[in-house]
């Protein structure tokens, strides 16, 4: 059913009785020609840019749980594509793009809302490096800009000028950039694939790869054997374990990241700011509810919680630069598993192993990306070669030492 | 929160520590290919479960000390000096699950 | 007496003698100390409070507690404002003032009230299907209005006043809720001779006991709770902690708590905390946090005067406040009669009470007893009223329509859910108990258990036997085994007949789950429909359990209500995840003193002082203040960085470097520990020698650089950039103690052991001559260039090298700490005859930049030494961290960026860091960028702007061309000439000098 204001309107006159399933619950059947694993975002975005753009519709999704339960439903709903590198800068670029069209394209709101995203920078080297990541974004067609402290007051008038420890110096700003209601975006996408023929396979759990004579050619699950001409695997949190299964070995780890949200409150801040001096950024959503979150725990783990001392140290960030949201209240704070990879940047690329293709090592930076994403993804696996937006995102790239290292801190990924 | 046993402290928080990742690599041999190098920066097990890690005490006695901890629960099963020999509980005959 | 509905019995936690006055939407109220803002407003006759979320439905409070999720209002104003307070949790204090939020204009007429016409159209998740057309009207109109409309109350712009303390805690057992399983837990854990530490959220101990007329050993229970609050005041091994929110049960038993130190005044009193966040450690933990009554899903379940039963026993049993004079009661389980008889006792009219099973319960009997109407196998139908419940709809449970009854006040009872929230954040599963209707933890993952009605015990007699038990065994398992734990309270035994299981009551109308987010039964209908058939989908797609309460008091009916739509047990449906905190919590509790200039600590060098009496302007490095540029009066900053840069190759400069990184470095092996971390050659370096060195990271790109020195054959002594001088000497504990344990070498950081002062320009020997006479002898044979030599002053060892960064005669004097100041003022009054000027970081950074040395900009993780001019450098003798991986074909790649000098040519008034450069600057993109400026100053040296910059193929491809320093985010593009880095003095003639 095509939903708009008018179709809201009619069902609410009968009683919402005619609202259908926003996908099917279908068993698998023995073949396809595409599965995916995983039914976060970028598996759905995959699946739903394969039958799209591709014309593939004989598709599975098989997931493990529910969709939508893995990052895509525990982020800070943020997008952007403030990259410095120009491999990232295209690629997240094209997310951007995408993002803007997504909801006509998808049929479903997921409150888009280009609020802007602001990076505060405290110092004259800060100022200098972030000009360079604006400039590369500059020339790479991204918007980008500098604001003055004056600027800043007009926009994000809650900010400290005057006690601030780091005081703050300018900002760089993406005005495109913005928030997303995250779930949203794997409905959405859901919904989408579902109409278009993939079969979402919820609760089903793979539990191996089967390759025969050099390739992947179906799938070991908790719901049988299902077989297919292509596997692909999209299963951010556990990339390392599902490659395994396929013999894969890749350099990536698994660590804890948390986010916050408060209370709702009336509006106080309307765009995304982030501290340069602390690990600390925030947004406001819709609800009212400040979302925030810092940086790793910084050990590995899969318990998708984390600790206090990061928390403390969250929240003084945020007082340090927002010291009036002190009587603000957290209502609830979680931690999802990232997989880091060694240099910060993602994997969407073959895998040395025929008709088995990889997506994953997002580290924090998945949610943006999931519309660029599963559209370089659904390229790769239908081409079987990657697209030019994605082809620096290889395994190999550490083999061969042309790391995409934004942060320049090297292969230590509890602080990339 | 944590609470690591350092070997020449006692038990202290996370806080007091810096965490340096897996300890199970081994720096190979100076002379030793690239490919063996390369192993030893990149490649990581990752496990889901027990994992043999460092945690440097940085703000304690600047002992960089070996952690079996369990990366699905966060629990801790022994803890020993750089040198130690230190094994996963579920690879010493199944003493702890 | 103090309103209309106060009543004469009850009231433990109030003061009668005490009037308090406050304000309510700006009306003038008068209540009890110790009465809470919802006792007080039921007190005077208020029940509406505040508007829900969606629908802007009027509300009043729901229950008595920290879960409330309907009477929550701004608490106070300007910089103290704080929204969402729970007016149930509120103390009253002299001049509080509240006011009810989330309305316009006001409490009672809300415009945005129209929501409620439009709720046919406003079912869970409409927003998803519509507002997408035109795209250009989602931010500024769709979104507009519904941001303006959503968020509940308005937080202070002001920054907030009080302060937050942390405290630790440590004891051997943490008993978490006061009420009588918490009180014997505690009780037998002290005995035993445990540290104990107890909290209660609430101001006073006794959890339900003390909304009932319960005996214990024969004495009343309030009797009882004040006997064994006496009896742990005497021990000293127990702490009490009332206010005192235990909201996050974390890794290794660590737990949080929140204790509210002043909310109960109106500001907090000198140097005291509003709040103290308690971080606990705990041997072992009893949780005794009690349960959460659920409500009756009925149509207009949520209208003003429709309360919790155990809620409206609380207001009256502890602050003598009635909700309402007649009061009708609708339960499922026996709880609704305690209410009955509290209100009674009370003399408050009880019109009727409705138990939805169909035979009596003893309860019952002893009811209709006591002269009460009592109708079983009834249920509500549907409240009827405008801003206040005036009459209840009954039916029958077989379908049929029962009496309308006219009140002013319901009291429903759903049951009671166990409260296992902390223990779910454990990890341990909650498990279904048809018996009791509810989740009760599974087996313990922790050093923890569970006693009393978290439990699903809510017998008062098996309360108090597991709490006793609990606490014995927490003890026990402490290792206070063998102390006497005394023996568990005992009451009159009672029975407990059980609940029925009632999760929607027939009705067309909207009937509420969640109440503050507007969740209604058939929402959680409407999302199974769509294929929201998982709790999580469920909770997310309706927002159920997602307001301010986390589901304390929606979860459960919830989860029944989709085990019923999916025709399912409810123990396959499952819950959602529980997440800290328990209940929600200050941010600036969390931060603590972390805010404002204590965010990080300061850290000021041995000499700051000097650079404050020569008015120097301070700059951030890291945690560091270092003196930025000295302006004289009426001087610009780039005038003064200028002059500064000019006078130091004129006649010379003091620049305080004590910042730098210093690293002692000891033993036999020190020469090859150096040779294995550096890229070049150490062991053939004489003592009283200094010698530039390079490190790599093992991924090959490099780490840091500095002057290494040796002092003797078996001692060094490293200095490393600023910026990394903790991580430098991470990285050489990680050396020395993991990868070659056997090296014979030790070392430690001394960098704030040693402070220093670089002297530069022509006249330094001068200078230095004159201020250190005849303590050390600096001529050039004595001490040539890159020497080091150790000399006793004014009695302290005290350390000269002769080394430059700004490419001038040079020397960096070392001296103790604490000989900073003194050292200073020597070296500044015998320059006084010689032109000595003191120089700041950016002119130390001109002058560097003119020889064309890199530094932090320079070093940003992802060069390499090739790429920095100095892969020559690179030994090939001798293996060192980084080598191999720097040997990969990406990190030799020809075409990689490296280090070349720009000028100025035209187009712009200065140079900028961060500028990308372009061969032409109409082709300027992502592709055609040949790399960027990293460094830029203007330069008295060679009188033009110049800087230090990364560009693919070097000087080899671009010496002497034109680039455009492409700067779209400064909207320029200035022409720049490529040069080698080494812009002055390019033979280095004048350090030799």
């Amino acid at each position: 059913m095509h939903y708009s204001a008018l179709s809201v309107f009619l069902q609410g006159l009968k009683g919402h009785k005619g609202w259908p399933r926003m996908w099917r619950d279908p068993q698998p059947k023995s073949h396809y020609d595409v599965i995916i694993i995983g039914g976060g975002g970028h598996g759905l975005a995959t699946a739903y840019y394969l039958a799209k753009e591709h014309g593939i519709t004989n598709v599975a999704v098989v997931e493990k749980g529910w969709i939508g339960g893995g990052n895509v439903g525990r982020n800070t709903t943020i997008f952007r594509s403030n990259y410095m590198f120009p491999a990232n800068t295209h690629f997240y670029e094209k997310g951007m793009k995408l993002w803007e069209g997504l909801e006509r394209d998808f049929n479903f709101n997921a409150m888009i809302s280009q609020r802007g995203v602001i990076n505060l920078f405290h110092s004259d080297p800060q100022r200098d490096a972030f000009a360079r990541r604006g400039n590369a974004m500059r020339l790479a067609g991204v918007d980008a800009e500098f604001l003055s402290p004056a600027q800043l007051k007009d926009m994000v008038p809650i900010l400290d000028f005057e006690n601030a420890r780091f005081p703050i110096q300018g900002g760089l700003m993406q005005r495109r950039g913005g928030t997303i209601r995250h779930d949203a975006v794997a409905w959405g996408y859901a919904r989408g694939a579902d109409s278009r023929g993939v079969d979402i396979l919820q609760n089903c759990e793979v539990k191996d790869i089967i390759i025969e004579g050099g390739a992947a050619v179906g799938i070991e699950t908790s719901k049988g054997t299902i077989r297919a001409n292509k596997v692909a695997m999209a299963v951010a949190g556990h990339t390392t374990h599902v490659a395994k299964m396929a013999g894969l070995e890749l350099p990536v780890e698994s660590h804890v990241l948390q986010a916050f949200v408060s209370e709702g409150i009336k509006p106080l801040i309307d765009t995304v700011v982030t501290f340069g001096a602390g690990h600390f950024y925030i947004s406001q959503s819709d609800k009212g509810g400040l979302v925030f979150g810092g940086d790793l725990d910084g050990y590995n783990s899969y318990a998708q919680r984390g600790n206090l001392p990061m928390m403390e140290h969250v929240m003084a960030g945020g007082m340090a630069i927002m010291p009036a949201i002190g009587r603000v209240r957290l209502l609830r704070h979680w931690g999802g598993i990232m997989d880091m990879s060694f240099d910060g940047s993602p994997f969407i690329c073959k895998t040395g192993i025929e008709k088995l293709y990889l997506n994953g090592g997002w580290c924090y930076g998945g949610f943006k990306a999931t519309p660029a994403s599963g559209w370089c993804f659904a390229h790769t696996i239908a081409k079987d070669e990657p697209h030019k937006l994605n082809e620096k995102f290889t395994i190999e790239r550490f083999r061969e030492g042309r790391m995409i290292d934004e942060k320049g801190v090297g292969p230590n990924p509890w602080i990339q | 929160m944590h609470q690591i046993d350092c070997p020449w402290c006692g038990t202290r928080d996370e806080a007091e520590f810096q965490y340096q990742g897996d300890a199970t690599v081994q720096r190979p041999k100076p002379d030793a290919d690239e490919e063996t190098f390369f192993r030893y920066v990149y490649a990581r097990e990752n496990p889901k479960g027990w994992h043999v890690e460092w945690w440097h005490h940085v703000a304690g006695c600047r002992q960089w000390i070996k952690v079996v901890r369990n990366t699905l629960t966060h629990e801790i099963d022994s803890t020993g000096g750089p040198q130690s020999k230190l094994t996963k509980p579920d690879e010493k005959g199944g003493t702890k699950s | 007496m103090t309103g209309v509905n106060r009543v004469s019995v009850g009231g433990s936690r109030i003061d009668r003698s005490k009037e308090v006055r406050f304000t309510f939407d700006g009306q003038s109220y008068t209540g009890f100390e110790g009465d809470t803002l919802a006792s007080a407003l039921l007190a005077n006759g208020v029940t509406l409070m505040g508007r829900s979320f969606k629908y802007h439905r009027p509300r009043g409070c729901l229950t008595a507690g920290s879960e409330e999720p309907n009477a929550i209002v701004e608490l106070r104003s300007g910089a103290r404002r704080e929204p969402n307070t729970r007016a149930t949790m509120a103390e009253l204090y002299n001049g509080l003032d509240a006011q009810s939020q989330n309305r316009f204009p006001s409490l009672k007429f809300d415009i945005q009230a129209i929501n409620q016409l439009l709720s046919p159209f406003l079912t869970a998740g409409f927003y998803y299907k519509t507002f997408m057309w035109p795209s250009s009207f989602w931010e500024p109109v769709y979104e507009k209005f519904i941001r303006k409309s959503a968020g509940l109350g308005k937080a202070a712009t002001q920054a907030d006043p009080d302060t937050y303390e942390h405290s630790h805690g440590h004891c051997d057992v943490l008993v978490v809720g006061a009420g009588i399983a918490g009180l014997s837990a505690a009780l037998s854990a002290g005995r035993s001779g445990a540290r104990v530490i107890l909290v209660e959220e609430q101001v006073a101990a006794g959890g339900m006991t003390s909304t009932a007329t319960d005996f214990i050993d024969g004495k009343p229970s309030d009797e009882w709770v004040a006997q064994a609050l006496d009896e742990l005041a005497g021990m000293a091994n127990v702490t009490v902690r009332t206010r005192t929110t235990l909201f996050g049960y974390y890794d290794h038993n660590v737990l949080a708590a929140l204790e509210r130190v002043s909310d109960h005044l109106e500001v907090p009193e000198a140097h005291q905390p509003r709040q103290r966040l308690w971080t606990l450690r705990a041997g072992q933990v009893v949780l005794a946090c009690g349960s959460h009554e659920r409500a009756m899903v009925f149509d207009n379940n949520d209208m003003p005067g429709v309360m919790l039963s155990g809620a409206v026993r609380a207001f009256v049993e502890r602050y003598g406040a009635a909700p309402g004079k007649r009061v009708v009661v609708c339960t499922n389980n026996d709880d609704g009669y305690k209410t009955a008889a509290s209100l009674h006792k009370a003399g408050v009219e009880i019109v009727a009470i409705t138990d939805a099973r169909a035979e009596p319960s003893p309860a019952a009997k002893l009811a209709t007893a006591a002269g009460m109407k009592v109708q079983c196998g009834v249920i509500p139908h549907k409240a009827k009223g405008r801003h206040r419940v005036s009459a209840i709809a009954l039916q029958r449970t077989d379908g049929s329509s029962a009496e309308i009854i006219e009140c002013d006040c319901v009291a429903m009872s759903n049951g009671y859910s166990p409260d296992v929230h902390l223990v779910s954040q454990t990890g341990v599963a909650p498990v279904w108990r048809e018996d009791i209707l509810g989740f009760v933890p599974d087996t313990p993952i922790r050093k923890e258990r569970s006693a009393g009605a978290c439990k699903g015990t809510f017998e008062l007699n098996a309360c108090l036997q597991e709490g006793h038990q609990a606490g014995c065994d927490a003890a026990e398992a402490m290792g206070f085994g063998s102390g006497d734990p005394g023996s568990a309270g005992t009451a009159d035994e009672e029975e407990i007949t059980a609940p029925l299981a009632l999760w929607r009551c027939p009705g067309k109308g909207k009937a509420f789950v969640d109440f503050q987010n507007d969740v209604t039964a058939k929402d959680i209908q409407l999302a199974h429909q769509e294929g929201f058939v998982s709790v999580e989908h469920a909770k997310r797609y309706t927002t159920l359990g997602m307001a301010t309460d986390q589901g304390k008091t929606s979860n459960v009916n919830g989860i029944a209500l989709l085990a019923e739509a999916r025709g399912e047990p409810i123990p396959d449906v499952g819950t959602t995840r529980f997440r800290p905190p328990y209940s929600p919590v200050a941010i600036g509790a969390f931060a603590g003193h972390e805010r404002g200039m204590e965010f990080q600590p300061v850290r000021r060098t041995a000499m700051h002082a000097c650079g404050e009496k020569l008015g120097a302007v301070f700059v951030e490095a890291g945690q560091w203040l270092r003196p930025q540029y000295y302006p004289k009066p009426g001087e610009g900053v780039m005038e003064a960085i200028y002059r500064e840069s000019e006078q130091v190759r004129k006649t010379a400069g003091i620049c305080d470097v004590s910042t730098l990184g210093k690293i002692e470095i000891f033993g036999e092996d020190a020469g090859e520990f150096l040779n294995r971390l550096y890229i070049n050659g150490w062991k053939m370096l004489a003592p009283g020698k200094a010698r530039y060195g390079l490190m790599l990271r093992e991924d090959g790109y490099v780490f840091d650089d500095g002057t290494t020195s040796r002092l003797a054959d078996d001692h060094y002594f490293m200095t490393t950039t600023t910026a990394n001088a903790a991580r430098v000497l991470a990285h050489m504990e990680h050396a020395s103690q993991v990868l070659w344990p056997d090296l014979d070498v030790h070392f430690c950081s001394a960098t704030e052991q040693w402070c220093g002062v670089a002297v530069a320009g022509p006249n330094a020997r001068a200078i230095l001559a004159k201020a250190f006479g005849d303590a050390i002898d600096i001529s050039n044979e004595e001490l040539p260039f890159m020497g080091v030599r150790e000399f006793k002053w004014n009695g302290a060892t005290a350390r000269i090298f002769r080394i430059s960064f700004s490419g001038e005669l040079a020397f960096e004097v070392n001296v103790p700490w604490s000989y900073g100041e003194a050292m200073w003022d020597a070296i500044w009054d015998a320059g006084q005859d010689h032109g000595l000027i003191a120089y700041g970081t950016e002119a130390l950074s001109v002058l560097r930049i003119e020889k064309g040395h890199v530094a932090g900009n320079e070093l940003d993780g992802r060069t390499t030494a090739a790429d920095m001019g100095l892969g020559k450098m690179m030994s090939s003798k001798k293996p060192f961290i980084g080598q191999k991986m720097a040997a990969r074909d990406g990190m030799i790649d020809p075409q990689r960026a490296t280090l070349v000098g720009v000028k100025l040519k035209s187009g712009a008034s200065r140079l900028r860091g961060g500028a990308h450069l372009v061969a032409d600057k109409n082709i300027a993109n992502a592709e055609t960028s040949l790399g960027w400026i990293t460094s830029v100053c203007d330069s008295p040296a060679m009188g033009c702007w110049i800087g230090l910059a990364y560009v693919r193929g070097g000087l080899s491809e671009h010496d002497g061309k034109i680039l455009y320093a492409a700067n779209p985010i400064y909207e320029e593009s200035p022409a720049v000439e490529i040069c080698s880095p080494h812009f002055f003095d390019p033979k280095g003639e004048r350090l030799h000098g």
